[in-house]
């Protein structure tokens, strides 16, 4: 059975999460991919407000395509998380809460998910049409000149995830494919 | 010689770009029940069945399957009896492109150079490659690439005393370190022999072949079943989440080479192998 998990996030709300359990997230999450981490982190270097209050927030690693005549939003599935590693560790210690991705975090990463009590979920790459369908509402909240890589604010009902890396430092990656492992 | 019209091949590419993105092609469609059925792990089944479901909804909504909406690559095989008129094959299949991302609505993930990264709003350029062969037709075959599986694709300049047993120790590593970044399930695509850049170019165009259909030389087609077997004993599985089913299907492509070299390319495509082609 899967849990639901209201985001933004206390961070006592996620302790209890284990790597490997299936999530079902809803309420709002902020997109951002390479281009927008870089000039987050410019900005943050230049002293400039950050674009949005980060406390607690999900930052949802994503591209989508363009919404056709009548959706909400296009396509969106996760990006691969790695590229944003070298930006993640200093997100996370101003509060972020979560990422939702696919793929390797680096051992940074995750030491500082366990260090910041936050957690790193995954979505299903190249699900990106039956995702689209638990975006309710997509709100532009910066670097619009970004196109389909500027900061959206979406609002999400019972969006999938499973969780990858959680506040123990356990590792679905490492642990699941061990499992597995014939060769 | 036989004219062929460049507003042909315009409409052909368009017609591709869009069908590829919304329709996943039935050779992994049926890849994937496959693998529903023999995959171990539970959270693996799940993948799969929601990798299902996604394909169905994408084509029965009109949407593209992954948001990666990816590089075209298109190889044209083009008859030396025939003649492209109107314009240049290069600008027919990038006017092809700009009007079948366009009307599509498919994502522009390309950008004018790598150094300051402005991206081109139409998803050109496409890399085209030319293949000229005998008759009067011209087949282009095109591929919307993502570029997570890309991103994790590599290539080796081995050893000849090296061997299989190297080749298949190093395409082994390269899958097992792409893990869950390149989006398994994989089709891999293997190129040995050629030199540097042809051995790249033979992986690409292994992933051309249908999934499921093995290589007409019994010798590599022996090599494809036996690597097949062992990348799905690696247990990276659906999603890199642990599983039986890493690959769906693995192509290798050999050629001639050097007596000093043993050139070998992998290049990975996530399971949202998307692959078209049409006669003119």
């Amino acid at each position: 059975m899967p849990i639901f998990l209201q985001v933004p996030f206390q961070k006592k709300d996620i302790q209890g999460l284990t790597a490997g359990e299936r999530v079902l997230l809803s309420g709002t999450v902020y997109t951002a991919r390479d281009a927008a981490h870089k000039r987050m982190d410019d900005q943050l270097i230049e002293g400039k407000p950050f674009p949005f209050d980060i406390e607690g927030q999900v930052i949802y690693y994503v591209g989508p395509t363009p919404a056709k005549p009548g959706q909400v939003i296009g396509s969106a599935g996760p990006t691969t998380s790695g590229r944003m590693d070298k930006y993640t560790p200093k997100l996370l210690d101003l509060g972020l809460g979560g990422m939702i991705g696919k793929g390797y975090r680096s051992e940074e990463v995750k030491q500082s998910i366990v260090k910041n009590r936050a957690i790193y979920f995954g979505a299903i790459g190249g699900s990106a049409a039956l995702i689209a369908r638990s975006i309710k509402a997509v709100e532009m909240i910066a670097y619009e000149d970004l196109g389909t890589e500027a900061i959206r604010k979406l609002t999400i009902e019972n969006f999938p995830v499973i969780v990858i890396n959680d506040v123990h430092g356990n590792d679905l990656y490492r642990e699941g494919v061990e499992k597995y492992r014939q060769i | 010689m036989r004219e062929i019209h460049y507003d042909d091949i315009v409409q052909k590419v368009a017609d591709m770009c869009i069908e590829a993105n919304y329709d996943l092609g039935e050779d992994v469609y049926n890849a994937f029940k496959a693998a529903l059925k023999t995959e171990k792990s539970e959270t693996g089944k799940e993948v799969l069945a929601q990798l299902i479901e996604n394909a169905d909804i994408a084509t029965e909504l009109r949407v593209p399957m992954c948001q990666d909406t990816g590089t075209v690559v298109c190889i044209v095989e083009l008859g030396q009896e025939c003649q492209i008129v109107g314009g240049s094959l290069y600008d027919a299949i990038n006017d092809g492109i700009r009007k079948g991302y366009g009307k599509g609505y498919l994502r522009n993930s390309i950008i004018r150079n790598p150094i300051d990264r402005k991206n081109t709003n139409d998803n050109t350029p496409g890399i085209v490659h030319i293949e000229l062969v005998e008759g009067n037709q011209v087949k282009i075959k095109m591929t919307a690439k993502g570029g997570g599986a890309e991103n994790m694709s590599d290539l080796k300049m081995l050893k000849p005393s090296d061997g299989l047993e190297g080749i298949k120790k190093y395409i082994l590593d390269v899958v097992r370190v792409a893990g869950p970044n390149a989006c398994p399930p994989l089709i891999v695509g293997i190129g040995i022999g050629g030199n540097f850049e042809r051995c790249a170019y033979l992986a690409k165009k292994s992933l051309f072949r249908h999934v499921g259909k093995r290589h007409p030389d019994p010798a590599v087609a022996k090599l494809e079943t036996e690597l097949m077997d062992d990348i799905n004993r690696l247990g990276i599985g659906p999603q890199g989440m642990g599983g039986t089913t890493t690959a769906l299907d693995i192509k290798i492509e050999v050629e001639a080479c050097h007596i000093a070299a043993l050139p070998v390319a992998v290049n990975l495509n996530c399971h949202a192998s998307r692959h078209k082609e049409a006669i003119l």
